[in-house]
């Protein structure tokens, strides 16, 4: 459970967030949907506590990003845009490495992890060097990394950038595997198609405001916009007030 | 330690070891190419010392048929006689070219002026800035001088002055040079090495744990995990520590070993320096690992990328460096004020132990003191700036 409320953000001259607010639920798949530059990467990074915001709060299952970032960075399971591995840890190493960051150790740390690994079918590369791992072999370690430790809330920047389409279809087998078993997933795109096949609920995100949010049902009412793709449009370039 | 810092510690130790880029320029700089370049140097100097002392001395003498008694003499004593009939310009271009060390030219007025009384010119040409045959050049002055002395005297004696009148100081030279003194120049050198050796084994970890990771894109979910930023950046501070240690010890160690070899007796010198003086120059140079790592962690926070860093940090290695220098060239002899400047204070206790001398315990603990003091600072100043936003570029 994510909620966010009149969060801003400026960096230098720049207001990269302004009064931007929105929530996304457990068993749900929440869409945070905007152009490059938009304000997603930053709405995600306040989430994850590597930022501060200006003004406004997030509030992660119960924590406050700003007042407790150690709770909220226990709750989350995190993939961030920029995902790299350790090129020269094992995958079974890397997912390791993160569990026990997160207290987990002992019987427990090998169960996590066999289990995503075999989940996620790394078995026969999880004990060789990253270094020569695929990009779909990359970005299955660190979804592992991320889920090491049975996070409530997920959250995912722009994970399908740049993946072949059948990495991307595990992702979205994943993350809908993820909601089913209850969790409250947040992901990042810039690409309309994206969101559409997956989400439950759209959060449209334009020059740091939220300009339209909803069900899809709610937006195309909203936008009166025929389809999903034309809301975008207008919503992100018109902008439309939420 | 927490075990946050533990764990990150373990993990940076595992990665690096197996970076075969890590190791080769951790430790083979420190461990081979160090003592080798060192030992090279040190015993093609000390042999060329040597055999100039053993050799005859080579003189290429112009117009001896001049001055037949003075190559007698020259011979006499242990001169090799080279005789060519040679012109000024042609001897100053022979010596500039390289063609000929030293060449004696005697004048055809030699004789005459000889028997008149009158000084005779005898003109010695060589090249000072040529270091390999300085040693000759001051043979033959000082033969060629010993030479005109006889004759002072003899002239004295035939008109029945005692040759003594002219000699009115007796000036006597008495080298108080202990032999591991006179190499100090050349071990001073080692604390150089050591230094070096040391920052470079820490190099490769300092930019790979902020740079490195930051454009790897493994710092943002590391940030993310539920782990504070100080004890991330204390755990790769002492994985860095420990690389610098490691490759400080393993200097030390083999510059032990290759010592065994350098033919240092030769010149009149002895090196000191035995397992137990490594380890207590080891433990002496220790407390500037910290200070390392944290100098090291804190600039490469601040640059933008690998490339960056690495530019950086090799002036940064050069700070070092700088009072060292100093004090090798002034022959800077250490006071407690001096215990003050880190990796001076090092320098100098690590040569006091070379030499053999006690060093007192209050410039041990000076030295420690001030060195841990100004590297808690800088480590706490890379832990600040890890802490920044603009750490994730």
């Amino acid at each position: 459970m994510i909620r966010v409320e009149q969060l801003s953000k400026k960096f230098g001259a720049v207001q990269a967030l302004s009064d931007v607010s929105f929530e996304a639920h457990d068993g749900r798949i929440t869409g945070l949907l905007g152009h490059n530059g938009a304000g997603k990467s930053t709405t995600l990074r306040i989430l994850s506590t590597v930022l501060r915001p200006d003004a406004g709060h997030a509030v992660v299952d119960g924590h406050d990003c700003v007042e407790a970032p150690l709770r909220v960075r226990g709750s989350l399971g995190v993939l961030p845009h920029a995902s790299g591995l350790y090129a020269h840890l094992t995958g079974r190493e890397n997912i390791r490495y993160y569990g026990k960051l997160h207290g987990l150790q002992g019987a427990e740390l090998d169960r996590m992890t066999g289990e995503l690994i075999e989940r996620l079918g790394l078995g026969t590369v999880a004990d060789r060097r990253a270094k020569g791992y695929s990009q779909g072999e990359r970005l299955k370690v660190a979804l592992a990394r991320a889920l090491v430790h049975q996070p409530r809330t997920i959250i995912l920047d722009e994970p399908t950038n740049g993946l072949d389409v059948n990495a991307v279809r595990m992702l979205r087998e994943l993350i809908r595997q993820l909601r089913a078993s209850g969790r409250c997933v947040l992901f990042s795109s810039h690409v309309m198609q994206e969101v559409a096949a997956l989400c439950d609920d759209i959060v449209i995100i334009s020059h740091g405001r939220v300009v339209v949010r909803g069900t899809p049902a709610e937006i195309l009412a909203a936008t009166g916009a025929a389809d999903l793709e034309e809301a975008f449009v207008r919503a992100a370039d018109g902008g439309v007030p939420a | 330690m927490t075990r946050a810092v533990r764990i990150v510690f373990v993990k940076e130790l595992l990665e690096n070891l197996r970076d075969r880029r890590v190791i080769l320029s951790a430790f083979l700089f420190g461990v081979l190419l160090a003592p080798v370049i060192f030992g090279l140097t040190t015993s093609v100097a000390s042999k060329r010392v040597v055999e100039n002392q053993d050799k005859p001395l080579r003189l290429t003498v112009s117009g001896s048929e001049h001055a037949p008694n003075l190559v007698h003499f020259l011979e006499e004593n242990g001169t090799e006689i080279k005789t060519v009939a040679m012109s000024a310009d042609e001897a100053m271009s022979a010596v500039r070219g390289g063609g000929e060390d030293l060449v004696l030219l005697i004048d055809a007025e030699y004789g005459k002026k000889l028997q008149a009384g009158e000084p005779a010119p005898l003109d010695l040409v060589v090249d000072t800035a040529n270091n390999q045959t300085g040693a000759g050049a001051d043979r033959a002055r000082r033969l060629l001088e010993a030479y005109g002395g006889q004759l002072a005297a003899l002239r004295l004696l035939v008109r029945g002055v005692s040759p003594e009148v002219i000699r009115p100081v007796d000036v006597r030279m008495l080298d108080v040079a202990t032999p591991a003194g006179r190499s100090l120049l050349i071990l001073g050198m080692m604390t150089y090495f050591s230094f070096m050796s040391m920052l470079v084994g820490g190099f490769y970890l300092a930019i790979d744990t902020t740079a490195g990771e930051r454009e790897r894109g493994s710092l943002e979910p590391l940030l993310a995990l539920p782990v504070r930023r100080a004890e991330l950046i204390v755990g790769k501070m002492l994985a860095t520590s420990a690389f610098m240690s490691i490759s400080l010890l393993l200097t030390l160690a083999a510059f032990g070993v290759v010592l065994q070899f350098i033919p240092l007796e030769a010149l009149g010198m002895s090196a000191n320096f035995g397992p137990r003086v490594v380890l207590a120059i080891f433990l002496v140079m220790l407390p500037f690992v910290p200070l390392g790592a944290g100098l090291m962690t804190a600039v490469a926070s601040f640059t933008r990328s690998n490339r960056e860093a690495q530019s950086w940090l090799s002036v940064v290695m050069l700070l070092p460096i700088a009072p060292i220098m100093f004090a090798v060239v002034n022959g800077t002899k250490p006071t407690a004020a001096l215990m003050m400047v880190p990796s001076l204070s090092q320098h100098l206790l690590a040569t006091s132990l070379m030499r053999g001398d006690a060093i007192p315990p209050l410039h041990a603990a000076i030295s420690a003191g001030t060195t841990l003091a100004l590297g808690g600072l800088l480590v706490w100043i890379a832990i600040r700036l890890y802490k920044r936003e603009a750490i994730l570029g």
